[in-house]
């Protein structure tokens, strides 16, 4: 079968170009229609794509910020300004939970941005067998959460939990680690960071293993030592992704919610472990006042948003 | 071209009609519940006319009903299908459509946006404490005048504690299906082996606290007396014991803290001796509903405060044995937290649908004899017969029911003899019970968990925050 002769359209008659209108893009005539008709099946994904985001994120975060300033506690749904801000601020576990987040966050910060990042240097420093250590190191996190934050509640337990058998061997009395207000909130975060440094892990490795080995060469040649190679060409090498993984690590640690509300029920002892998120729980699905949950939530967002830009930009100046 | 766009027009109005139609249709659908008329009420009209009069066996009419059991609950739902079909002897037009729930019947977050979407069921379930919501939300149907001596036979034997949690100013909002008291649910194989008696459980504080020490000292990881400190369940149980002392946990007024007193530190103190002192109380703690039935169905619990349905939740999930368990009166005697769960109707349909509501709800609910309380079909399907509730009735009822209950037991029912011989007066839950809670939680998981908790600040602190709490209402 020959090709098919291309001869002259004989309907299109006037090819004057036209003048394109004003404030619109200059389109070569039916340009836009054949990129439509070329992609066709990509922009049918995309619709697919778009609608579930529109529908299932877009549209809840919108319909977040209306509802914190709307009441929904009586049948019809009212217009309220700014009080269920009040009702949340003038709750009493509203300052604690706070609090209870960022010592939270300050404390995963400490275990859960170092101890990976250890991990990662120490995996880096095999020769061998670093896709089993890698393997190990990744088999939490494939754990669901609910069965490794149920692990160590039983790790946990004052009164038949490994840890205090361990402790009792070397003669050292049995601990309340989650019983008690002062340890609670530290025995949470070391689940936490057991069950998520699997990711980080890898993510710091890719990063060591992407450092030129000639770097080390030569502070060795200029006799650093270990510490001094981590310190000076380790870390600076690393240092985007470092501050990425901070940010983060710091986004997710403030929305903390599962590891507290499974091991402690929430509240934890005299109302240590509350979380904002946990508030928002409690709001939400024990008080049915979705106003104040959205409140708080938006709460968080705008903090959590806030601190994001910031970091960015201070991160871009630095850049530059 | 005339024609063509004729044809267009043509179409378009075509297209706008149907469509028209289809939302009509479908308008129809969402409110046909609503509606006052929905051509199926045969005797609509003299229905209306005298509400008091029990519904005409001839009416035709359909209605539908929340928490039919789920396929999972062959048992049940085999009954509620029996119920059905006897119900329809009496009354072959009236179609009862159940709507099933898996797992627990009423979720509040489902049950709100149920109620303020107003798709809840024709007849819809609730708990003692859902009638401030039902009604903020123009839920639920008075039913004053329909409910009486005629459309419920027994209405004189119904426990009136148990109506007064369906009225407001007077007037009747629903039909009450179960009851519950608090009493102190024991663990008969430990009392024995720690020398108590398990048929006289203790009656005061001080004897569950004796008790309990003597149960712990069988070791083997045994504490004598359980205490929820998570989830809200803290705070609810804290509420339970300040009742059985006679003090409250929000005042007369309803907008004062008023478990900072003696009563408050009382309770708070022999719980942290219990805890400290005697070391009677395990060593894990912040516990929720749930881990004290486990700990007492695998024997490693002597006691704690519960309702009798727990007994079955027990048996029936944790594979315990009834034989292994008994109740006494809550310790203390004054007061007992009260609850349950009942049926309230939806409000705007037909008369003729709250008649036959009623019908069925009298028929499977409110007769001894029929529907639940038919005990000697439960027995033949294995379910639990011989617990102290639900128990609604008084007077001749009650003694017919005891008796029958007795008769087919599948339980020995003895072992709550204690239980059902020193019935405690029941009090409902404070207003906004589980914000409430959930401070109180921070009481009973401090006293619980640390050895040195200043109780005096820990109540102080609760009061202020319950006060703040109360402030907002």
């Amino acid at each position: 079968m020959s090709a098919p002769i291309l001869t002259k359209d004989p309907v299109v008659k006037d090819r004057r170009p036209r003048r394109p209108r004003a404030g619109a893009p200059h389109l070569p005539d039916g340009e836009f229609g054949k990129n439509l008709r070329r992609n066709i099946t990509a922009h049918g994904f995309l619709i697919g794509a778009v609608l579930c985001f529109a529908f299932f994120s877009w549209y809840p975060i919108v319909r977040e910020f209306l509802l914190a300033f709307q009441k929904t506690e009586d049948g019809n749904v009212s217009w309220v300004g700014w009080d269920n801000f009040v009702t949340v601020w003038n709750d009493p576990a509203f300052g604690q939970a706070w609090r209870n987040t960022l010592w939270f966050t300050v404390l995963a910060l400490i275990l859960g941005f170092v101890v990976p990042f250890v991990t990662a240097l120490i995996i880096n420093e095999f020769r061998h067998g670093q896709g089993y250590l890698r393997l190990l190191v990744y088999l939490p996190v494939m754990l669901p959460p609910t069965a490794s934050v149920l692990l160590f509640k039983y790790l946990y337990d004052p009164g038949y939990g490994m840890f205090n058998e361990m402790l009792g061997v070397f003669g050292v009395p049995a601990q309340q680690w989650l019983q008690d207000p002062d340890t609670a909130m530290l025995s949470v975060v070391v689940a936490s960071t057991w069950m998520n440094m699997g990711g980080a892990t890898l993510i710091y490795l890719a990063a060591l293993q992407g450092v030129p080995g000639e770097l080390y060469e030569a502070a060795e040649l200029d006799g650093a030592g270990l510490l001094r190679k981590v310190w000076h060409v380790t870390v600076p090498q690393t240092r985007l992704i470092l501050l990425l993984m901070l940010l983060m690590q710091i986004i997710a640690t403030m929305q903390v919610f599962i590891e507290p509300f499974l091991l402690t029920g929430g509240a934890g002892p005299e109302g240590s472990t509350t979380t904002v998120v946990y508030l928002i729980y409690q709001y939400a699905f024990n008080f049915n006042n979705y106003g104040a949950a959205a409140a708080l939530g938006l709460l968080l967002l705008v903090l959590l948003a806030g601190f994001s830009a910031v970091y960015t930009r201070l991160n871009r100046a630095e850049q530059d | 071209m005339r024609r063509a766009r004729f044809r267009r027009t043509r179409r378009a109005g075509a297209v706008t009609l149907a469509s028209a139609l289809t939302l009509t249709a479908l308008a129809a659908c969402g409110t046909s519940s609503s509606s006052d008329d929905d051509g199926d009420n045969g005797s609509g009209n003299s229905a209306k006319a005298d509400p008091a009069a029990p519904l005409d066996p001839k009416t035709k009419v359909s209605i539908t009903i929340d928490c039919m059991p789920p396929a999972a609950k062959a048992a049940e739902l085999r009954q509620w299908n029996e119920d059905v079909k006897e119900f329809n002897k009496k009354y072959p037009n009236v179609s009862i459509k159940g709507r099933s729930t898996p797992g627990q019947c009423l979720e509040p977050p489902r049950f709100t946006a149920m109620l303020k979407a107003k798709s809840q069921p024709d007849v819809f379930y609730t708990y003692f404490t859902d009638l401030p919501q039902v009604l903020d939300n123009d839920g639920a149907q008075d039913i004053t005048a329909y409910v009486n001596d005629k459309s419920v036979p027994l209405l004189k034997d119904i426990d009136p504690d148990v109506l007064s949690s369906l009225k407001k100013d007077g007037k009747l909002y629903g039909l009450p299906t179960s009851n519950y008291r608090m009493g102190l649910l024991i663990n008969r194989k430990l009392f024995t082996e720690a020398g108590l008696d398990p048929d006289t459980p203790p009656e005061t504080w001080e004897e569950v606290r004796t008790a309990a020490k003597k149960i712990a000292d069988l070791g083997g990881g045994v504490a004598g007396f359980g205490e929820y400190s998570a989830a809200n369940t803290g705070g609810w149980h804290f509420t339970a014991q300040m009742y059985s002392l006679g003090g409250d946990v929000v005042d007369a007024s309803g907008k004062k803290a008023a478990f900072n007193d003696a009563t408050g530190k009382q309770v708070a103190e022999n719980l942290h001796a219990m805890r400290w002192d005697d070391d009677s109380m395990g060593k894990t703690q912040l516990l929720k509903w749930g881990d004290l039935q486990k700990q007492i169905a695998t024997d490693k619990l002597g006691m704690f405060l519960a309702a009798p349905d727990d007994v079955t939740y027990m048996v029936q999930q944790l594979g315990a044995k009834y034989e292994n368990f008994g109740m006494g009166p809550i310790p203390g005697g004054e007061n007992t937290l009260a609850g349950g769960n009942n049926y309230m109707i939806k409000q705007g349909i037909s008369a003729d649908k709250v008649k036959a509501s009623i019908a069925w709800l009298n028929f499977k609910f409110t007769t001894v004899g029929k529907g639940q309380y038919d005990w000697k079909r439960s027995k033949a399907d294995a379910l639990p017969v011989g617990l102290p509730q639900p128990n609604l009735w008084l007077n001749g009822s009650k003694t017919k029911d005891d008796a029958a209950r007795k008769e087919f037991a599948t339980m020995p029912v003895e072992n709550f003899k204690a239980f059902t011989d020193n019935p405690v007066p029941g009090k409902a839950e404070p207003p906004k019970a589980q914000e409430i809670y959930k401070v109180l939680d921070n009481v009973m998981s401090g006293i619980l968990t640390n050895k040195d908790a200043d109780i005096g600040k820990l109540l102080s602190t609760a009061e202020s925050q319950v006060n703040k709490v109360l402030a907002t209402q």
